[in-house]
């Protein structure tokens, strides 16, 4: 059994972030585990530029965001990386790892996960119809296509206006495949304003919106779908059927958070977010055991993701060095038109950096945050689901609170 | 010449294949699709009837029974999973209680082990059934196995002992002669075995017009993910209908769980699409369980059985023509009746007719899949020591290594394709449904076929993975 006193479970943004985190404050002995040969995890498949604008000021690809930020950790000899290693079990703070060496144990005095997210599959939706070849998630259509350089499909059809099928659109055409069109459920799209602009409006793709697949159809391979309007309520509409013809269609409709191992271990889990419960410091409910990046809960940018984690990595830190923070948390009760809250719970001693998405589309509205001893209005433009909101409360704000604190939308 | 050749390598033909190859005989299967157990055999509910249920005096109660018996040994022998976790059905009403009376007194007559529960035991021991489930018969010797695994496990034993497989070869004609038949003009055979499962009443009408008509009846599944006995420990039945057994919750042998399915008649043999069907399974299931997690839903499926409309297994030489054995209408219980239906078939069809045919000597076992899950870590240890690919995963969610995928391509009756990979040590099986490892899987088919990647398919011809290298097209 190797001892150290960090072990931090995946090598992707969060992971490479969490570890800066974990040296700039103090620790010394930090062990990355990584399953694949090179860091960077997914974004090592996402070419595509508009990484980094909030942290380097610049807009880097996936690969180069990843290395430029893993060029600050490079030379840390506090930080140890361990490639082709993949973590299979996690029992109390001992996690074993399966390497080309052999079986090896990790105990960590703190362990971070950051084992980022997946996409949900065909299977995940009901999708009816043949299990024809020809129906991939976005994500894998991306790594055939970024990492193996081949296409899946010549004329694609794409569910779900989510940003990775977005920028897939684009990739799919730039490589010179047609895309036909994008499907979205909601009467919204899902995925950031930038990428309808770029991805879709500048290639003339038409978006459906409050549309969905209602089948796909093929005997070997994929040879067309059927594409049905709903209504308000979400439900089908008959008669609405549409054939259109296609040898792929790419899903990108929704990221879980991957936590398996520490369901496995009885972390507390939120059903909404479908990561872990944590408190203000990116704990679980399991001491020593923290979570960050987009095994936490799915985040817009992975700038967003990098801050996380290094505060998470942070947190990991103190905790080594000093033991948990005793005192007693709050909670976090959301209500009207939010749908989560990261973190769940907090210590009211901190400046708390507050994370949430909205469950619809609001215009002008503001978020009405109160209990017993804090009451305060936040303005807000405008906010829809596919954007996640931050609200940052001053430990002088939070000071008199007790109870529980509540969230809302007032429209 | 060859003596038998069996067209279908469902677990019918693939498990009388493994009969015959005791005997110094040459034996063909020839298998329209790119691997074994891709029609019935690759879709249905993966388990083990305890034989209660058939209508007395049918071919179906009789081989249930008798396979029942057969399954653990067959399994310890191939070396394949069984697990015996038995079966409760359950009864919501009086009426359907009088229903369960009839099958308890069948299960007195056909000598099958029961226990009868009351709703509250039975919720003791199975805290997910509903609270109208009013009195339960238990039946421990069902059991659950995983299909394909006991097919291509046979059909590789098999090809160990000089068995040969055809795959991506589709039956076109059969012609009698004198004493032999000529399939597609080129393969001379003395017998045939008819196995094709939802094609045999086309088979059959190559050579005569076929005593019986395939009506192909379609049964869907939702799949949901690793619940480790959290959601249901036993097979739960409903009270059977006309219909069918009804939708059933089964865990599988990998700790998942199996709804459905459900039954309805298809005009199209080869259409195993899904459809409405799922929204009939969701609010059926709720009859019999309570709190099924479908958040924790992976996938769904649909398979055909090969119902005929004689509504029993036609088992039996041609009465018009020497030689050709039917193995037809192997729908529900066939997956529990394949092992008694196959000793049959070779034992009393076909050796008969081969009255020199001597046991095979030094016969050899076949080596089991290997299966790190259930490893210790010393034993992985030392797997890894001898080759580092054990070391390497390539499947997060079930646990797959590099190792495991390159020894199920590389072996009889190996994987040729993606879905194949996946029957055999589970790729893409998981909650991501292959979304990470697929293209993994893929480098790793064309590394150890010696492949390009424009040849690696999902599953049968035209089901190519790569439709074009980038900017091929512009």
């Amino acid at each position: 059994m190797e001892k150290h006193e960090l072990v931090i479970v995946g090598g992707g943004s969060a992971g490479i972030a969490a570890a800066l985190g974990a040296a700039e404050n103090g620790l010394r002995d930090i062990v990355v585990i990584e399953r694949e040969r090179e860091y960077g995890g997914i974004l090592q498949q996402c070419i595509h530029n508009g990484f980094g604008l909030h942290t380097f000021n610049e807009e880097l690809s996936g690969p180069a965001y990843a290395e430029k930020y893993y060029s600050l950790i490079k030379n840390n000899e506090s930080i140890h990386f361990l490639y082709d290693s993949a973590a299979t079990e996690i029992q109390g703070h001992v996690v074993t790892v399966q390497t080309r060496e052999g079986m090896k144990k990790l105990e960590g005095k703190a362990i971070i996960m950051s084992t980022g997210c997946r996409e949900r599959p065909a299977g995940a939706i009901g999708l009816k119809g043949n299990r024809c070849e020809g129906v991939y998630t976005a994500g894998t259509a991306q790594k055939y296509l970024n990492r193996k350089g081949f296409l899946v499909g010549k004329k694609i059809f794409i569910l779900g206006s989510g940003d990775i099928g977005l920028i897939m659109a684009r990739r799919m055409t730039l490589e010179g495949a047609k895309v036909i069109g994008v499907a979205e459920l909601m009467p919204y799209s899902n995925g950031l304003a930038r990428n309808m602009k770029q991805c879709l409006e500048d290639f003339d793709i038409p978006l459906y919106l409050s549309h969905t697949v209602e089948a796909v159809h093929g005997r070997s391979r994929l040879e067309s779908i059927t594409l049905i309007e709903v209504d308000n309520k979400l439900k089908k509409i008959p008669g609405s059927e549409k054939k259109i013809e296609c040898d792929c269609l790419l899903l990108s409709v929704g990221l879980i958070p991957e936590n398996k191992l520490i369901e496995d271990l009885g972390v507390r889990m939120d059903p909404k977010t479908k990561g872990a419960v944590v408190d203000d410091y990116y704990m679980t409910s399991v001491e020593g055991i923290f979570a960050c990046g987009n095994a936490l809960h799915v985040h817009d940018l992975v700038d967003y993701v990098s801050i996380e984690a290094r505060k998470a990595g942070k947190a990991a830190a103190a905790y080594v060095q000093n033991g948990k923070d005793e005192t007693e948390t709050i909670e976090n009760i959301v209500q009207n038109g939010i749908s989560y809250m990261v973190p769940q719970h907090f210590h009211k001693g901190n400046d708390i950096e507050f994370m949430f998405r909205v469950n619809r589309v609001f215009k002008e509205c503001s978020i009405h945050v109160f209990g017993k001893g804090l009451n305060k209005i936040f303005k807000k433009p405008g906010i829809v689901p596919s954007e996640m909101q931050k609200i940052a409360l001053k430990k002088e704000d939070l000071a008199h609170l007790e109870g529980e604190l509540f969230w809302e939308v007032c429209e | 010449m060859v003596d038998v050749t069996i067209i279908g390598a469902g677990i019918t033909g693939s498990l009388i294949a493994h009969c015959l190859s005791r005997y110094d005989l040459k034996v063909l299967v020839v298998e329209k699709e790119s691997d074994v157990a891709e029609g019935a055999t690759g879709a249905n509910s993966a388990m083990v009837h305890s034989g209660h249920d058939p209508k007395p005096g049918t071919l179906k109660c009789r081989y249930n029974l008798l396979g029942n018996r057969m399954y653990p040994d067959l399994c310890r022998e191939l070396q394949v999973r069984y697990v015996p976790i038995g079966a409760y059905v359950a009864a919501t009403s009086q009426e359907e209680e009088k229903k369960l009376d009839t099958l308890i007194s069948q299960c007195i007559e056909r000598n099958v082990p029961y226990e009868v529960l009351n709703g509250d035991e039975a919720r003791k021991n199975e805290p997910n059934l509903s609270d109208s489930v009013s009195k339960v018969l238990s039946l421990p010797t069902t059991g659950i196995i995983v299909p394909w695994e006991v097919t291509i496990a046979a059909m590789e034993e098999a090809m160990l002992n000089g068995t040969e497989l055809k795959l991506d070869y589709e039956v076109k004609s059969i012609e009698k002669k004198e004493d032999h038949f000529l399939i597609n003009g080129e393969i001379k055979t003395k017998v045939i075995v008819n196995c094709a499962g939802a094609h045999c009443d086309e088979i059959t009408g190559m050579l005569r017009p076929s005593p019986y008509r395939v009506e192909a009846k379609k049964g869907e599944y939702f799949v949901l993910d690793h619940l480790d006995g959290s959601f249901v420990k036993h097979v739960i039945y409903p009270i059977p209908t006309e219909k069918g057994k009804g939708v059933l919750a089964v865990p599988t042998v990998h700790g998942n769980v199996l709804l459905g399915p459900n039954s309805e008649f298809t005009p199209d043999v080869e259409d195993d699409s899904t459809g409405e069907g799922l929204d009939f399974i969701r609010s059926e299931v709720a009859k019999t369980v309570k709190n099924i997690p479908f958040h924790k839903l992976i996938h769904t499926f649909a398979g055909l059985r090969p119902h005929i409309d004689l509504n029993d297994f036609y088992i039996q030489e041609d009465d018009l023509i020497e030689g050709f054995i039917h193995v037809a209408g192997i729908e529900s219980p066939g997956l529990t009746s394949a092992p008694a239906i196959a000793k049959d078939v070779c034992e009393n069809m076909i050796l008969p007719k081969f009255k020199e045919a001597k046991a095979r000597e030094n016969y050899i076992r076949r080596k089991p899949f290997i299966d790190m899950k259930e490893m210790s870590d010393e034993e992985k240890e030392e797997l890894i020591r001898k080759d580092p690919d054990f070391g390497k995963l390539i499947c997060r969610c079930e646990q797959i290594s590099m190792g495991q995928i390159r020894d199920v391509i590389n072996r009889k009756c190996g994987a040729r394709t993606l879905k194949g990979v996946k029957m055999r040590c589970r790729p893409g099986m998981g909650r991501c449904q292959g979304s990470f490892c697929e293209p993994d899987v893929t480098n790793i088919l064309m590394e150890e076929l010696h492949k390009d990647v424009k040849e690696i398919r999902l599953d049968r011809p035209g089901s190519n993975i790569c439709a074009a290298l980038a900017k091929e097209d512009l």
